[in-house]
């Protein structure tokens, strides 16, 4: 083993290239197949939420539709939108950096932040609102609402409505959560692909916080006509 | 590498058409469907994540097949852990 440090044939390996792969397409796959082992682990992870609020859904069927009749559908949908569109500028931005034109990418990682912190002011507005509607869970909470049945008006149990306010939160903020760690990293990939440090033979980095920023968005797919759409009628 | 690129004109309009496919299940949330309405809402966002995961993803047409492996086991996973628990959940009514 320590009889080859001579060897000098790897000269024109990029300088990113780590010495346990073969080549950079294998180190670029192995990156990919990792990223996508964790990403796995956050769709059990929310898919436990998920199968969470479908039981209690299924036990509470009409306090929770009391409940999520409360949420502002306009701004569900907005934020989706705008979800949708950072997808797209993510798209971009790997592209830019398969492309190496510099600007582009940096331009297109800022755009993509300025929609995160879009979507965080709206979810900010929509929390500010639940505060003042007493809908926060704990020992102000209130809720008065009626679960509207076709036209017939059937009271609902409080405490069943916090049940839906619990996980309305417990979703949304971790979802939350995920769009900060995500607003953070591009900013560190806008400032690193600034400085000159990705190109289109690696541009690595780029592309797993881009498969990251796009899960987040996939959950929140989800989690839009969960909370926001599909208790409107039943 | 550069044959996988997907082109900015495709992954433009691809971004229009989950715009339009969420306008369509805001619509649809407001029409009474009785027992489809979840049903209908939760098929377009699985139509939106399955684009996403394949195109934007780049799940199709990934260069290492494991990569696939993987993402079709979580999700099998996933089917599991709502399917065995709705099987649980749904059927307790019928003592």
């Amino acid at each position: 083993m320590s009889d080859s440090h001579a060897t000098a044939v790897d000269t024109a390996d990029p300088p990113q290239l780590r010495h346990h792969f073969a080549d950079m397409e294998q180190q670029k796959n192995s990156a990919s197949l990792g990223m996508w082992l964790f990403l796995v682990t956050e769709i059990m992870f929310f898919g436990g939420l998920f199968c969470a609020y479908l039981i209690y859904r299924l036990m509470h069927f009409n306090a929770f539709a009391a409940a999520s009749q409360q949420l502002d559908i306009r701004w569900g949908a907005f934020n989706t939108a705008v979800l949708l569109i950072s997808s797209v500028t993510v798209v971009l931005a790997v592209r830019a950096a398969q492309d190496g034109s510099r600007k582009q990418l940096v331009a297109y990682l800022i755009v993509t932040v300025l929609l995160g912190l879009t979507f965080l002011g709206v979810k900010a507005i929509e929390y500010k609102e639940k505060f003042e509607k007493h809908h926060v869970p704990g020992p102000t909470f209130a809720f008065t609402n009626t679960f509207d049945d076709n036209g017939k008006q059937i009271p609902v149990n409080p405490k069943e409505a916090e049940l839906f306010y619990s996980l309305y939160f417990a979703m949304t903020g971790m979802h939350a959560l995920h769009m900060i760690i995500g607003c953070g990293l591009f900013s560190v990939l806008a400032i690193l692909a600034w400085k000159g440090h990705y190109s289109p033979g690696y541009y690595t980095p780029i592309e797993n916080a881009g498969l990251y920023w796009h899960l987040v968005d996939i959950i929140w797919i989800y989690l839009f006509p969960l909370l926001y759409l599909i208790s409107r009628h039943s | 590498m550069s044959e996988h690129a997907t082109s900015r004109a495709f992954s433009v309009a691809l971004g229009i058409g989950l715009l339009v496919l969420t306008a369509i299940t805001v619509k649809a949330a407001f029409i009474n469907l009785g027992a489809f309405n979840p049903v209908v809402a939760l098929l377009i966002a699985t139509i939106k994540a399955t684009l996403v995961v394949l195109f934007f993803m780049h799940v199709k047409g990934a260069s290492e097949k494991l990569t696939g492996v993987v993402v079709v086991a979580g999700f099998f996973f996933l089917a599991i852990l709502l399917s065995l628990s709705m099987a649980d959940y749904l059927t307790r009514a019928w003592r």
